[in-house]
């Protein structure tokens, strides 16, 4: 399990980043925490040919809150976020997610970035940006250009990136007034991929009303899933245990093609999918109506 | 193919200063083990899950298996080694595994430790839930855990004291 | 005797190596100039080899060999059976075992074909990807159950089926018995086990000496002198010039017995002939398929009872999966067919089973080594026998408990060391009664689990029962002595892996010798400082090499007095050992240290008296007439989320006999370490397998080992019914901890589930499975 023969580049700006991208387009690989490709390029199931380690560039780490998005750095470990402050007042969703996220040996290395680039369906960062609605800055030498969570995981393992483009940072919307979020998964062990993931992140207004729901869903799908039909079952609706189990049913029945394998087959995937989005939306309700507070 | 460009790589490790050149791809693991010759540091499963590699990085756990060696560059490392060098005695955190039998084959174990290091600095009174979660990203096949989880409450108990000594 | 030394819960000696980091595990050691090697293995379960380009590979930069079974010539030579059948009368074996490297067939994923050795294992790794296997696949035998039928393809071309062996014991009449019995269960039940997955992976290091004629070889065994013997043979040389040294080993659990594997074989071979040391290291990958796994059996079992629950008999025909080769034997197969009669007085029992080849890896031996299977078969039986009765599933258990009187017991069925089974000790009743008492399971039944079930938690609660089988022979051997220093030192051939020998064997000796434990320096698993021995398995080590350690340091003491009374003029009465010295009661200015006393008894003048030995020295062996029987009650409360099927072990209590115990604190080690093994088995580990026999679940990602949130605190209690088939009373406690949690994770689960209809008969029990089961068996009924 000795990972093979690459070119190593270890550059220290971006745009050495840029240009080293642009010229060796599919061939390379940025490499950021590195906690999911090094283990691949060990069973040498992934050989890229050049490598180009990021860890040495200044100014991809930065939490920082900028209008009202909070902006966290591609290269920012996922320790530096479970651990901000700021994270917790502003995206208390994040906060949450992340001690589910392996264990922190690894959040110690692994990066933001690196986790919503190499789209696991698997992963929960990426279900959260979509439940959130996270912008992604993508940045070549051609420029910048900014894509929108819905927009930005296209498949398995794929984003809407080109060869030649590196995430930059993250745009994470600030928690809104009426805006509740909560995040569970089921998971085999403490720290495993899930079986199944929730992400919830919800608006309720004076009246108790829903108006808005997005609800980002892990394991079910080639990517991360936006359970729409579930969120359309909510929107406008003064939440019930009636509401919530309807579109419960609508997550886990219509919102979603999930795989099976060794740890959950199709059916039962489905079955945890309901009852993950049931639970979770209770739970973002019952904080709704505590005024927001876990 | 096989004659890659070799890196240089300088840093410390247990406080001491190392410099070397090295293929991109050497694990830092096997630069530990085999560029350096400490040899505490154990290599489990080389796919970041068992733990057993786990060292400090600038004094944050790391699976040494998941880092090239050429990373470790300019960097502070720490592994098991370090704790109690020579013959001084047992760190308080090693007396605790002994006391405790927190320990059977042993193989794991300097993963363990390296993992609770920061763990216990950054929470030194965990609770048994907060241990045991601690403990999830290790992984011991002879202990069944008790015995560790004991070991680390003592641990912490005894470098809770040596930190009201130290302040007196 | 002074100071006590056997009994106490001492601090373990060789800890600080271990934690210090320093202690010397296989990948620590390397000779200067060592080699590196890599495996082409086979990425078919099961296909023919039709040729094997390794020309680039040889010209790759770094590369000093590459070789295929073509290249060993008549090194080339299936392996050794290991374990030969039992004598079964009509039992039938047919052996085949694993080859160096495959030459015509592949039968199994991970058989290796080819090997590089390199500078590094990073240069043979780009090498072996160099290499071309051109393998025809063939069908596979994925599927125990159709393996054996006629059109199955066949794993081994020149049997006429996939049977490997084919054994049936009988005790009483047990046709009769269910005649005559009121109720009959009978049902078909799955068990599959797992991989040892010990931390460690396997590695050898060989480094012949050209000048001296001498091969050094360091190995993961847990059985150095067997593999020191037939290494010697192979290659031609004298069992004196080869040196087999287990070092620190990372967890052994079975699979690191002395398997021959073809690393094993290997790696020796190509030191000789490179002339340098060559190394080759087990990776992860590797592991789940070159190293030999424990897996399933399918049973098809029945119990006879009477309307009080009295068990009248017990039938049971299973296939057992061998893998690919069978060179343990039937091991565990026949630990599985005399471990299911547990603790209970069954008066007539018929099984039968066949061992079957399959193309996946090879089975033998990992902790419990199918006793598991067989007290998942009874406990399973009890449970239902009980529910059918209306019978509380503790007192069907208590009504056929063996009693104190009914030892020693004979149940008149071949064991696995060829002798007859029988049980030489045991307090059944009361194991079991403080189980129940310790688990509360009285209040449990009619206070807490009501009161819970009111709130719609599912909390349910079981115990079970299980009798071990631990401490064969044939023998082991140790050697004691008295060093000039002062120091005794003590060999012994089994190998350790963590199980703390080197402290209770000091404990052993220390006891009797009457020094500190820590001044005795244990030697393990070093065939250059014992010749003769057998291994460390079965849970055997405490109870055989144990003993030959007892009666060497008795030896020892015996010396000492005897060349004592003589030096102090004292009578041997009144002599005492005592902080490592030895003088008359009383009068402490008299002692003499023991180190003085071991210069005097090899003398460089005068004459050693006719008929005794020169030194404070014995080399002695043990040998039990037959294995001594551990037994205990496991208990465990479990919560299950009804709607996910999320498992939570909210308690475990442990009950356990293994005799008279060495080091208490240690042997809490080994059962709990066991119980979390048992717990991996049940609900967390799983070798799947698809229907080309490809695993699907070959890394620590997917094959799922318990971590610290999975394993609950484990309650331990303990009586000692001492063993009257060794000196020092001791019986194995390796394995126990593994043993029953399959049936008791089974029995807890459907106890907190409380739907009758519902029947749990297969392990493991992941969640998916539970909501598979749960969904379908309104459709087939129990499977």
């Amino acid at each position: 399990m000795k990972p093979p023969v690459f070119e190593y580049h270890a550059p220290t700006h971006i745009d050495e980043v840029l240009e080293l991208v642009a010229q060796h387009g599919d061939e390379a690989k940025p490499l950021a925490g590195g906690q999911s490709l090094v283990p691949a390029m060990n069973f040498r199931l992934a050989r890229p040919s050049v490598l180009i380690d990021l860890n040495g560039i200044d100014g991809l780490g930065a939490i920082a809150l900028e209008g009202d998005e909070l902006r966290i750095g591609a290269m920012t470990r996922q320790r530096a976020v479970e651990r901000s402050d700021l994270v917790g007042e502003v995206t208390p969703l994040l906060s949450e997610t992340l001690p589910f996220v392996a264990h922190p040996q690894i959040r110690n290395r692994g990066t933001v970035g690196g986790s919503l680039a190499h789209a696991d369906p698997a992963a929960e960062l990426p279900a959260v940006a979509l439940a959130l609605g996270a912008r992604f800055f993508v940045r070549s030498q051609r420029g910048t250009r900014v894509v929108e969570a819905d927009a930005f995981f296209d498949g398995l393992f794929s984003t809407a990136m080109e060869d030649d483009e590196l995430l930059e940072n993250v745009a994470f919307p600030v928690l809104a007034d009426g805006q509740v979020t909560a995040f569970s998964e089921i998971s085999r062990r403490h720290g495993d991929y899930a079986l199944v993931g929730v992400a919830v992140s919800l608006s309720v207004d004076s009246s108790g009303c829903c108006e808005r729901a997005r609800i980002g869903l892990l394991s079910v799908g080639d990517g991360p899933v936006l359970a729409v039909r579930a969120a359309e079952v909510l929107a406008g609706e003064v939440p019930s245990d009636e509401l919530i189990r309807s579109a419960a049913a609508r997550a886990g029945h219509d919102d979603i093609d999930p795989p099976g394998d060794i740890h959950a087959s199709v059916d039962y995937r489905r079955h945890l999918t309901e009852v993950l989005v049931r639970r979770t939306l209770a739970a973002a309700f019952a904080r709704a109506s505590n005024g927001g507070s876990a | 193919m096989a004659n890659q460009a070799r890196f240089p790589v300088r840093g410390t490790i247990n406080g001491e200063e190392f410099e070397r050149e090295v293929e991109p791809r050497l694990l830092l693991s096997d630069f530990i083990r085999h560029e350096l010759g400490l040899t505490g540091t154990h290599v489990g499963c080389e796919h970041g899950v068992c733990g057993a590699c786990t060292v400090l990085l600038d004094g944050e756990s790391v699976r040494s298996c998941l880092l090239f060696a050429v990373q470790a560059n300019g960097r502070k490392l720490e592994t098991v080694e370090g704790l109690s060098q020579g013959d001084a005695p047992l760190h308080p955190l090693q007396e605790a595994f002994r006391e405790e039998h927190g320990l059977q084959c042993g193989f794991c174990t300097p993963g363990f430790l390296m993992s609770l290091l920061p763990f216990l600095e950054e929470n030194p009174s965990p609770t048994d839930q907060e241990i045991r979660e601690a403990l999830s990203g290790n992984l011991c096949r002879c202990t069944g855990y008790d015995h560790i989880v004991n070991a680390v409450r003592t641990a912490a108990s005894s470098l809770r004291d040596a930190e009201t000594a130290g302040a007196e | 005797m002074s100071t006590r030394q056997f009994g106490r819960p001492l601090r373990r000696l060789e800890d600080e190596k271990l934690l210090k980091g320093k202690a010397a595990f296989i990948d620590d050691i390397e000779p200067a100039g060592t080699l590196h090697v890599a495996f082409v293995r086979s990425s078919f379960a099961h296909g023919r080899i039709n040729a094997i380009d390794v020309a680039e590979a040889r010209e790759y930069p770094g590369v000093k060999m590459v070789l295929t079974a073509a290249d060993l010539g008549d090194y080339w030579q299936p392996g050794p059976v290991l374990v030969p059948p039992p004598p079964v009368e009509g039992a039938v074996f047919h052996a085949r075992t694993q080859v160096p490297l495959a030459r015509d067939k592949v039968r199994h994923v991970g058989e290796p074909v080819a090997l590089v050795v390199a500078e590094s294992r990073y240069v043979a790794e780009d090498a072996r990807d160099e290499i071309f296997a051109d393998i025809e696949p063939l069908d596979p035998v994925a599927d125990l159950g159709r393996a054996l039928d006629p059109e199955a393809p066949l794993v081994h071309d020149d049997l006429e089926s996939n049977l490997a062996a084919h054994v049936r014991q009988t005790k009483g009449d047990y046709s009769a018995a269910r005649a005559e019995a009121d109720v009959v269960i009978a049902r078909n039940m799955r068990y599959d086990h797992g991989i040892a997955a010990s931390m460690e992976n396997r590695g050898v290091l060989a480094d012949w000496d050209a000048q001296g004629e001498k091969l050094t070889i360091w190995d993961t065994t847990q059985a150095p002198i067997p593999i020191r013997n037939g290494l010697a043979g192979m290659l031609g040389l004298s069992e004196s010039q080869v040196r087999v040294i287990a070092p620190f080993i990372g967890g052994g659990f079975g699979p690191k017995i002395m398997m021959f594997y073809p690393e094993e074989v290997l790696i020796p071979w190509l030191s000789m002939r490179l002339g340098r040391p060559v190394k080759w290291i087990e990776d992860r990958a590797e592991n789940f398929f070159a190293t030999t796994h424990e897996r399933e059996q399918l049973h098809e079992a029945e119990i006879a009872v009477t309307r009080d629950g009295k068990i009248l008999g017990v039938k049971d025909t299973f296939f057992h999966d061998t893998g690919a080769y069978d060179p343990y034997g039937l091991t565990v197969p026949i630990n599985s067919q005399c471990t299911l009669l547990g603790c209970y007085d069954v008066p007539s029992y018929d099984s039968e089973f066949r061992a079957v080849f399959t193309n996946k890896p090879i089975v033998t031996p990992y902790r419990g080594a199918g006793r598991q299977h067989g007290v998942f078969v009874m406990e399973r039986l009890l449970d239902l026998a009980a529910r059918e009765l209306g019978m509380d599933p503790v007192e069907i258990r208590r009504r056929n408990l063996l009693q104190p009187a009914d030892f020693p017991h004979n149940h008149g069925l071949i064991y696995q060391d060829f002798t007859e089974l029988t049980y030489d000790s045991g307090n059944y009743p009361e194991v079991l009664e403080r189980t129940v008492e310790a688990i509360g399971y009285r209040q449990f039944r009619e206070v807490e689990q009501p009161r819970l079930r009111a709130e719609g938690r599912h909390v349910g609660m079981a115990i079970v029962t299980y009798v071990e089988g631990t401490g064969i022979g044939p023998y082991e051997g140790a050697r004691v002595t008295v060093e000039a220093s002062g120091q005794v030192s003590v060999a012994t051939g089994v190998g350790t892996q963590g199980q703390g020998h080197f402290t209770s064997f000091a404990q052993v000796v220390a006891e009797q010798v009457g020094v500190e434990p820590d001044q005795v320096r244990v030697s393990t698993g070093d065939t250059a400082e014992m010749h003769w021995g057998t291994g460390t398995f079965a849970s055997r080590g405490a109870v055989v090499a144990g003993n030959a350690i007892h009666a060497a340091a008795l030896e020892v003491r015996r010396k000492i007095l005897d060349l004592a009374a003589e030096e102090l003029e004292a009578d041997r009465d009144d002599l005492e050992l005592q902080g490592g010295m030895v003088g008359v009661k009383g009068a402490p200015d008299s002692a003499i240290p023991l180190g003085d006393l071991a210069v005097r008894a090899n003398p460089l003048r005068g004459a050693v008296a006719p008929g005794t030995e020169p030194g404070l020295e014995s080399t002695t062996y043990f040998g039990p007439p037959g294995g001594t029987t551990a037994n205990g009650a496991h208990a465990m409360v479990v919560e299950v989320d009804p709607e996910t099927y999320a498992v939570e072990i909210k308690r475990y209590l442990v009950v356990h006999d293994c005799g008279t115990v060495i080091n208490p604190l240690i042997l809490q080690g080994q059962i709990q370490g066991g119980v979390a093994q048992g717990i991996g088995n049940c609900f967390f580990e799983e070798l799947v397998f698809d229907d080309q026999a490809q695993l699907l679940s070959a890394s620590f990602m997917d094959y799922l080992l318990p971590t610290a949130t999975d394993v609950p605190p484990i309650e331990c209690d303990h009586i000692e019914t001492p063993s009257p088939l060794n000196p020092l009373g001791v019986k194995g406690a390796g394995e126990a901890g593994a043993i029953p949690s399959g049936p008791l994770f089974a029995a807890a689960v459907e106890d907190a589930l409380g739907d009758p209809s519902l029947e749990l008969l297969e392990i493991p029990l992941s969640p998916n499975r539970l909501f598979e089961v749960s969904r379908t068996r309104d459709d087939g009924g129990g499977a």
